[in-house]
């Protein structure tokens, strides 16, 4: 974060809004204290340095490719085999998020630059908290018994943190707990699983009040977490890093068979209890405890609030949709939440001179408005080469987004008029079918033929094909050059009738009927147009007829003044 | 085939990869490549290793990604990148420059060897060079501004220059023989140049009658240099045969949007390989009981083709009687899809041996190195 300068001399300062920035400039007016003479500099504040680290890019590249996959799930499939999948691709994105994650610790620990290392060390705890809040979510919406995987959630996310306490976390769970929890699949139901860990729960909790373990003070305290007794817990609280970690604990030794809709009041009670009086709960723990009530809006509403990057509520938003876990109520401004948040994050990327093209997929997905959003963004794009300009006309045209088409194609056309190209500038007319521009292009080789007398780019002329039908004055030019070629080849007959049928199907522009006239006199003069009788009949309409034409013309000609 | 590739994602979206050059008589596979990128705010060519070390591999296809060697920054989109020996590439740029840069093996590092800042350009702007081809020392580069350039590495400045070779934009170029290169454009024209000529024409021009479709990519047959294929903006693949006609041989659907590139495969020319902006990438592979592969039988593989069919210079039987009969029971002609679906546009790819190399504008690399040929 950098101050501007002007705005703590006291300048005024304007500022626009871009689509991924600020533009602030210094303004004429000055505060009466202000001091120092203006400054001319525009400066960019960019909201999103996110999209520009290259190891997020992966995030996001990879991401595209899991969502892509993700809305193409038929929609038509019963949801118990749609399920699996949803968690499997939920469990994709997670991946992805640590290998991300992973990266970047590395080049956070192997850097000498403190403050590249302290910037990526933030992005690392960013990325941190990402999968543990979508891990949660996952856990408690997709998965099936809830406390299993609860304890996995905590294991693997206090693993990250601290190993030692990983290790006395196993200890408290040794494997026989594990056949206890048999229940998925298992060949007991919870209620009978309930009456027998209630049953032995019991047993242990005779044998404390019996003083059974007094000799062995450490025994004693084992077995008083495993009966999951509070205030011993608590007294533990170095080996918990967090509340959370306390909480599925407490669970797993109270209450192992807690429903669902009864764990936001041990989440709530745990947190109490765990946090210091002093100290405020922080974003990601209201969050947690958001997740833990259910409360998925609240979830993503405090996620949007918190990161700066609309990746992870996007993302995640859109999966929970297809799992059709959120009630979709409409907002004011006619998208649904989903909706909202995609195009928000595509927005976002479309600023990026790279990314761009990921925006587009998640556009073809935001039914309401995200044709419109593609509409409008996607002529912003900068067109540096044919090649860029290539890939932008095939995303309009598979879209059928043919004003966007039109107006590429122009203008690429007139960059290549600008700089001499008149093949490629017909090949972009020829694209967008652009008659008015393939006109215009012609008007160009016209003139060059007036000035110059030869034409230029013959390559280009002589193999016009059915391109030439785009407009009446290509056809003409090619037909015109065909007249030349005719009359090269000493074809006196057919170049007469060729230039007979130019003058009178009314495609030679007025301004070069002088031309045509001209280049018809030799004609006049030939002797040699035919030898057999057909031919000298052919010649005499022939001449009548450009006579005709001649006289037609210096009526014109006298009436309007012609330039070539 | 799936299962032997993994996208590597490497932050940067490659448009051009090519294997460095494996001496023909060993048996090796090739181990490095290198790889371009385009539309970064600041671009980079890269040499990646595979580590293939000598000729036998393991089964496991997959052994470890591609591992990054070095790179090096590049000033504007790398639109073409070709081997020029073992220790030196060619780049072209968005910004008409021509560049050869030096991988040096031992430190790991690159640098600028030779450089052409504005070799392709227009009076008051730069010019996109599109195209390169080389065959050491000399190197041809084409461009957005029609003009074939003509370099050797070794001098300071242009051998020949065709100003005004193209109305159109030239998209690629390659060697038809050592002295005659093919060149293709923006209005859907190939066009053959024999550079013992004096003048500044083509000596042969060749277009599909119908429709323009501007053509984006060319390659050669490795053993008939008579055999050429094109790819271009429909998606369609055309097998010419330059000594006859104006017009190819056989045309195949091959791609719904832009064929990138085309290769055959320099070993075992009974396989080609092209990529698309519509993300994919397929083999195709003949398998034919006569001597000439079914794509170069003529005919198009699902009508008729309504025009006359000279007898080539060669006089081969088979190939006149698979024309005039259309009958494609001759051979067989399979195509297969290598890549996972829903990737974005595949720009590049090369393939060497047994190992082919592609990259995407997902910002991914593929490595295959157990491909089928």
């Amino acid at each position: 974060m950098q101050n501007i300068p002007a705005a703590s001399d006291g300048k005024h300062l304007g500022f626009a809004w871009g689509p991924g920035d600020i533009l602030v400039y210094e303004t004429l007016y000055k505060a009466s204290v202000a001091q120092g003479s203006g400054c001319s500099f525009i400066h960019e504040v960019r909201k999103d340095e996110d999209i520009y680290s290259p190891n997020l890019r992966k995030l996001f590249n990879e991401s595209h490719h899991i969502f892509v996959g993700l809305q193409t799930i038929r929609e038509d499939l019963p949801s118990k085999n749609k399920k699996p999948q949803f968690v499997s691709i939920s469990k994709n994105y997670r991946s992805v998020i640590r290998a991300c994650m992973e990266e970047l610790q590395q080049v956070a620990v192997s850097t000498k630059d403190a403050e590249v290392a302290t910037q990526y060390g933030n992005q690392v705890s960013i990325l941190l908290a990402i999968e543990l809040i979508w891990n949660l979510c996952e856990v408690l919406t997709l998965s099936g018994s809830l406390l299993l995987h609860l304890l996995d959630w905590v294991r693997l996310h206090k693993a990250d943190v601290d190993e030692k306490a990983a290790e006395v976390l196993q200890s408290e769970s040794p494997a026989e707990h594990h056949d206890y929890w048999d229940v998925p699949g298992g060949t007991q139901t919870l209620t009978e699983f309930d009456v027998k860990w209630r049953h032995w729960h019991g047993e242990v909790n005779r044998c404390l009040q019996d003083n059974s373990f007094a000799s062995n003070q450490h025994l004693e305290i084992i077995c008083k977490i495993i009966v999951g007794d509070e205030d011993t817990l608590l007294e533990h609280k170095e080996l918990l890093s967090t509340w959370y970690h306390f909480l599925v604990t407490r669970l797993l030794f109270s209450h192992p068979t807690v429903k669902p809709t009864e764990l936001h009041y041990y989440a709530q009670s745990c947190m109490t209890m765990f946090l210091d009086a002093r100290s405020v709960p922080e974003p990601l723990d209201n969050i947690l405890l958001a997740a833990f009530e259910f409360d998925i809006h609240q979830v993503i509403k405090e996620c949007s609030i918190a990161l700066n990057n609309w990746w992870f509520v996007a993302h995640l938003t859109d999966l929970l949709d297809h799992c059709k876990l959120l009630q979709s109520h409409n907002l004011h401004f006619g998208s649904n939440l989903r909706e909202f948040l995609l195009l928000e994050y595509a927005s976002g990327l479309f600023t990026h001179h790279s990314l761009w093209q990921l925006a587009v997929d998640y556009f073809d997905n935001c039914p309401e408005f995200g044709r419109v959003y593609l509409g409008l963004q996607i002529e912003h794009i900068p067109l540096d080469t044919e090649r860029k300009a290539l890939k932008v006309l095939r995303i309009c045209e598979q879209r059928q987004m043919s004003e966007q088409v039109r107006s590429i194609c122009k203008i690429m056309a007139m960059r290549a008029l600008r700089n001499n190209r008149l093949g490629s500038a017909l090949s972009w007319s020829i694209r967008a079918k652009d008659a008015a521009f393939a006109t215009l292009i012609s008007e160009r080789f016209l003139q060059d033929y007036c000035t110059r007398g030869t034409f230029s780019d013959l390559d280009l002329i002589d193999n016009l094909g059915p391109a030439m039908l785009l407009s009446d004055r290509l056809t003409f030019l090619g037909k015109y050059r065909e007249f030349h070629k005719l009359y090269g080849e000493k074809r006196f007959s057919e170049a007469a009738k060729l230039l007979l049928s130019l003058m009178t199907a009314k495609i030679a522009p007025r301004s070069f009927w002088m031309t045509l006239l001209t280049d018809a006199l030799p004609l006049l003069e030939q002797k040699e147009v035919g030898h057999r009788a057909h031919d000298n009949m052919d010649k005499k309409r022939v001449l009548s007829s450009l006579k005709t034409s001649f006289e037609l013309l210096l009526m014109q000609l006298s009436s309007t003044s012609s330039k070539c | 085939i799936m299962e032997n590739i993994n996208a590597k994602y490497v932050s940067q979206k490659i448009s051009k990869t090519r294997w460095r050059l494996v001496s023909h008589s060993s048996l090796q596979q090739p181990d490095i490549f290198a790889t371009g990128s385009w539309d970064n705010e600041v671009n980079k060519i890269s040499f990646w290793s595979i580590g293939n070390h000598g000729g036998s591999d393991t089964d496991d296809g997959f052994e470890g990604d591609p591992q990054l060697l070095c790179e090096y920054k590049h000033d504007g989109d790398v639109l073409d990148l070709q081997f020029l020996d073992q220790d030196r590439i060619v780049t072209t740029s968005s910004t008409g420059a021509v560049t050869i840069f030096r991988h040096h093996q031992n430190s790991q590092t690159i640098s600028v060897s030779h450089r052409w800042p504005r070799a392709h350009r227009y009076p008051c702007d730069n010019a996109p060079c599109t195209g390169v081809v080389c065959s050491s020392p000399e190197i041809v580069t084409v461009g957005e501004d029609g003009k074939i350039i003509v370099f050797r590495a070794d001098q300071e400045g242009v051998i020949r220059v065709i100003e005004n070779a193209d109305s159109s934009t030239i998209h690629a170029v390659t060697y038809l023989r050592t002295t005659e290169i093919l060149t293709v454009n923006s209005i859907g024209q190939l066009k053959l140049w024999d550079f013992r000529q004096q003048s500044d024409a083509p000596s042969q021009i060749l277009s599909l009658s119908g429709d323009r479709v501007p053509l984006h990519c060319v390659d050669r047959h490795p053993n008939q240099q008579h055999i050429v294929a094109t790819g271009g903006q429909d998606g369609m693949l055309c097998v010419w045969d330059v000594r006859q006609g104006s017009t190819p041989f056989s045309l195949m659907e091959a791609h719904s949007a832009e064929m990138w590139e085309v290769h055959f495969h320099p070993t075992n020319p009974d396989h080609l390989f092209t990529c698309s902006e519509d993300g994919s990438l397929l083999h195709w592979e003949t398998s034919t009981h006569s001597d000439m592969p079914s794509f170069l039988q003529g005919g198009r593989n699902n009508s008729m083709i309504s025009r006359s069919a000279m007898a080539p210079a060669g006089g081969n039987q088979s190939l006149i009687s698979a024309w005039l009969s259309g009958d494609s029971s001759k051979g067989r002609l399979e195509t297969t899809h290598m890549l996972p679906s829903q990737t974005l546009s595949v720009n590049s790819l090369d393939v060497l041996g047994q190992c082919l190399v592609c990259g995407t504008d997902g910002e991914a690399i593929f490595v295959n190195r157990q491909v089928p040929v």
